[in-house]
């Protein structure tokens, strides 16, 4: 069995809260059954107070293997690199302590969430007084508390599974792959996340593909229409599968009616415009498909948007279908 | 002797606390620690008013559409944005949806593992508990998991997904349902009574909404299957109907149009809420402090240093008392004939704490189903108004654990202060510049503790279902 051990700090849990909901097996029987069980996790364990503390103690020095660390929240090394701003309760050293020492016992460290792999909105208050950061980066500088050299005992460096929140499968199917056959780094993408996850765009999938081919665009909230142009969406840009591995069951943020903020990439906490509005020169927007050039976007937006059908265009901008899909004898069999 | 007890796993955040004991081992003062700080209030200073939407419910995992709609209903006021009917409903549902989810996970996963421990072997329900709610391998795991992530499958129609949706807008809600989906809701929402019915309470959900008294609720719990009864029998024999009495006026900001708010102590009639009563009072935090401010007025400066403080949590004060929130606050102020009786009797126990939860699930699911029927597909979800570039607004919603505020400034387009009040802020409040103790921390005083004290501080503690990420927010 693969023993993990999860802690967590500068974060609000809601990882954990996602991972409860993986679906469709209970996620403790899913995990046994591949091999992988938790050895502590605060939201769930028995052990409280002394037990939980001695436990940790034993696995920092040494004395009690595990396998695999995990971490849920940003490092707060503040005030001042104290690490004040979060003390091992019943201990009262520093998290930022625990987790370095930690690290150096862990076959492999795991960054569950976008707060551990990159610092996050902790990071993010202007000059970061809480001198938030990552494990292995501060958003996209190598870097963070563990620094860029740092291997785990396996040789690997920090695994990154990011989002805010991370999806329940894309922790279960990193945890059941390492536990399969290992990980490597070719496992990972230049940020160190899964490639089991990260190799999508949030925009592969998208509901909302027809709008987005015809340049139909939202221009409200609650619109049915392509959320590129006008509400901030970016998922063109985002790398994670949300629209090919449902959220709940049958949701997405695409889905649920409302841009993707690029929640797995590094830094995505402070885009230096509003989080709903899609910053533009000349009308274009600056953020465009990742590997399309912009003269080509903009021939194609002007073509398509000059073949919109009425149907698409009429119902992009209002909550719900009001043209239906004609119906046609095609001829087809 | 003082001792130290963390980490205080199986709450959600971190916790600590301080415990002063007499020769006997009891607790003769408490202090709650939140050793964790998050700085959510700066962050939000200077960022674009709509940025709130997507950055508050950030501050909790498992409140985190509380956190939304706190938000959004200020930032509602401060629009003077009336939301369309349909999008009151999806947020009552979005809303419901997390508390009930919350309630769920409470109880399984965090609250009742504790009866598992060796330290109640011997007592003649020990086996069944133990084997039942064992912490990730009892058998009640396996069943609640599920019924849990199919319940929250309602998220994945209303809200995208949770956590962290940002489908809840000032006007309302982003996501229009079909009527088709209204169907499949509907089938979602029989299954989770199912659960509740079956596994739980071991009876209909009016049947246990319609329980009026500490009497009634004994006769009807007497021998009967199910977790619900299980615990009663086990609290009985303990004795925590007892326990972890606070006695401090419940609050409530009301929820779903379904409770009322209000303030209530059993001494003394009924109250309105008047949230400019509401002030905080950072004496004992590592925060800057000065006389008490409402909110709406006050400021978050950290003073790490500072020799009074014990604590990253404030001590919100309404008419300058403490106040417990909570499902046992909204039960109690919107008359719930059984915990009234409760609180009357024997007072705002452990036992209490979780007795309104279970009427919370068995009354707020089939109000749940009747917003269902209410929805009108075809009409409006949202609706749609400027923000002026200078205003202010305040937003009190009732999340799983209790009365959370958000108070909002906003000037030249650009958020100017950001005030949040939570609700373990309330319960875990440290002591005031008066040394009034917060709700837990008169709630323990008098229990065991220490070198092998029996799990009593642990049921007390977590019978207020803290959310210590959101008390530091």
């Amino acid at each position: 069995m693969l023993k993990v051990l999860w802690l967590q700090s500068g974060g609000c849990g809601g990882c954990t809260q996602s991972l409860l909901g993986a679906d469709p097996r209970p996620l403790f029987t899913e995990l046994r059954e591949a091999g992988i069980e938790f050895l502590f996790h605060p939201a769930f364990s028995e052990q409280t107070g002394a037990e939980a503390l001695a436990l940790l103690e034993d696995c920092a020095s040494g004395a009690r293997p595990f396998d695999i660390l995990c971490v849920e929240g940003a490092l707060l090394r503040g005030p001042a690199g104290s690490g004040k701003f979060h003390l091992m309760s019943g201990d009262g050293r520093p998290l930022t302590d625990w987790v370095g020492r930690l690290a150096r016992q862990a076959r492999w460290v795991f960054a569950i969430g976008s707060c551990s792999a990159y610092g996050g909105f902790s990071a993010s208050t202007p000059g970061n007084p809480l001198e938030a950061c990552g494990l292995q980066f501060d958003a996209e500088e190598a870097g963070g508390l563990l620094g860029s050299g740092f291997r785990s005992l396996s040789g690997l460096p920090v695994v990154n599974v990011a989002g805010c929140p991370v999806h329940p499968g894309w922790v279960v199917d990193s945890l059941e792959k390492l536990a399969l056959e290992g990980l490597s780094p070719t496992d990972l993408d230049d940020f160190q996340r899964p490639l089991l996850y990260a190799e999508q765009l949030v925009h592969h999938g998208c509901p909302r593909n027809e709008y987005y081919e015809f340049k139909a665009s939202a221009q409200k909230a609650s619109d049915l229409g392509c959320l590129m142009e006008n509400l901030g969406c970016k998922g063109t840009q985002a790398h994670a599968d949300c629209n090919l591995r449902a959220w709940n069951g049958n949701g997405s943020c695409l889905r649920g009616g409302y841009a993707c903020i690029s929640c797995t990439e590094p830094g995505f906490e402070a885009p230096g415009h509003p989080f709903q509005e899609t910053p533009k020169v000349a009308g274009i927007p600056i953020g465009l498909p990742t590997d399309m050039p912009k003269a080509w976007f903009v021939a194609l937006a002007a073509l398509s948007k000059s073949a919109t059908p009425r149907r698409v265009r009429e119902n992009a901008v209002e909550d719900h279908a009001v043209v239906r899909p004609p119906i046609r004898k095609t001829g087809l069999k | 002797m003082r001792i130290s007890v963390g980490p205080f796993n199986r709450v959600e955040g971190d916790l600590e606390l301080s415990l002063d004991l007499d020769a006997s081992g009891q607790v003769v003062e408490a202090r709650v620690n939140s050793p964790l700080f998050r700085g959510f209030e700066q962050l939000l200073v200077g960022r674009a008013p709509a940025d709130a939407l997507v950055i508050v419910p950030r501050i909790c995992g498992i409140c985190s559409v509380a956190q939304s709609a706190a938000a959004a209903s200020a930032l509602a006021e401060a629009a003077g944005l009336v939301p369309a009917p349909n999008g009151v409903l999806a947020r009552h549902l979005i809303q419901a949806t997390e508390n009930l989810a919350d309630h769920l996970s409470h109880f399984y996963l965090f609250f009742m593992p504790d009866f598992a421990r060796p330290a109640y072997a011997g007592r003649p329900w020990y086996a069944a508990l133990a084997s039942r709610f064992m912490a990730v391998n009892g058998s009640a795991a396996a069943e609640v998991l599920p019924a849990r992530a199919n319940f929250l499958k309602l998220m994945g129609f209303l809200a995208g997904k949770w956590p962290h949706t940002l489908a809840l807008q000032p006007g309302g809600s982003t996501r229009a349902i079909t009527a088709a989906e209204r169907i499949r809701i509907l089938a979602l929402l029989r299954e989770f009574r199912t659960f509740l019915e079956t596994r739980l309470l071991g009876d209909s959900l009016p049947a246990v909404a319609a329980l009026d008294g500490v009497d009634a609720l004994a006769a009807w719990s007497s021998g009967r299957p199910g977790d619900f009864p299980a615990f009663l029998a086990a609290a009985a024999d303990l004795g925590l109907d007892r326990l972890g009495r606070a006695g401090h006026p419940y609050l409530s900001s009301g929820a779903y149009g379904l409770f009322p708010a209000g303030i209530w102590s059993p001494q003394g009639e009924g109250a309105s809420l008047d949230p400019a009563r509401i002030t905080e009072d950072a004496h004992h935090a590592w925060l800057a402090d000065g006389p008490p401010l409402p909110p709406a007025r006050d400021e978050t400066l950290v003073a790490a240093d500072k020799p009074s403080g014990y604590t990253w949590c404030k001590a919100p004060r309404y008419d300058g008392s403490p106040a417990e929130v909570g499902a046992l606050a909204r039960q109690t102020v919107a008359g719930h004939p059984l915990l009234r009786d409760m609180v009357r009797g024997t007072g705002g126990s452990v036992t209490a704490r979780v007795v309104a939860r279970m009427v919370e699930l068995a009354t707020v699911l089939p109000a749940m189903e009747t917003w269902v029927q209410a929805l009108r597909p075809g009409e409006p979800f949202c609706t749609h108004a400027d923000l002026p570039d200078d205003a202010v607004g305040a937003g009190l919603v009732e999340a799983a654990r209790g009365t959370l505020g958000h108070w909002i400034s906003v000037r030249r387009g650009r958020i100017e202060r950001y005030q949040i009040v939570a609700p373990t802020t309330w319960n875990f409040s440290p002591r005031d510049q008066q040394e009034q103790p917060g709700p837990l921390e008169q709630a323990l005083v008098g229990l065991p503790a220490g070198e092998g004290a029996p799990p009593t501080v642990q049921h007390v503690v977590r019978s207020f279902d803290p959310c210590m990420v959101c008390t530091v927010h």
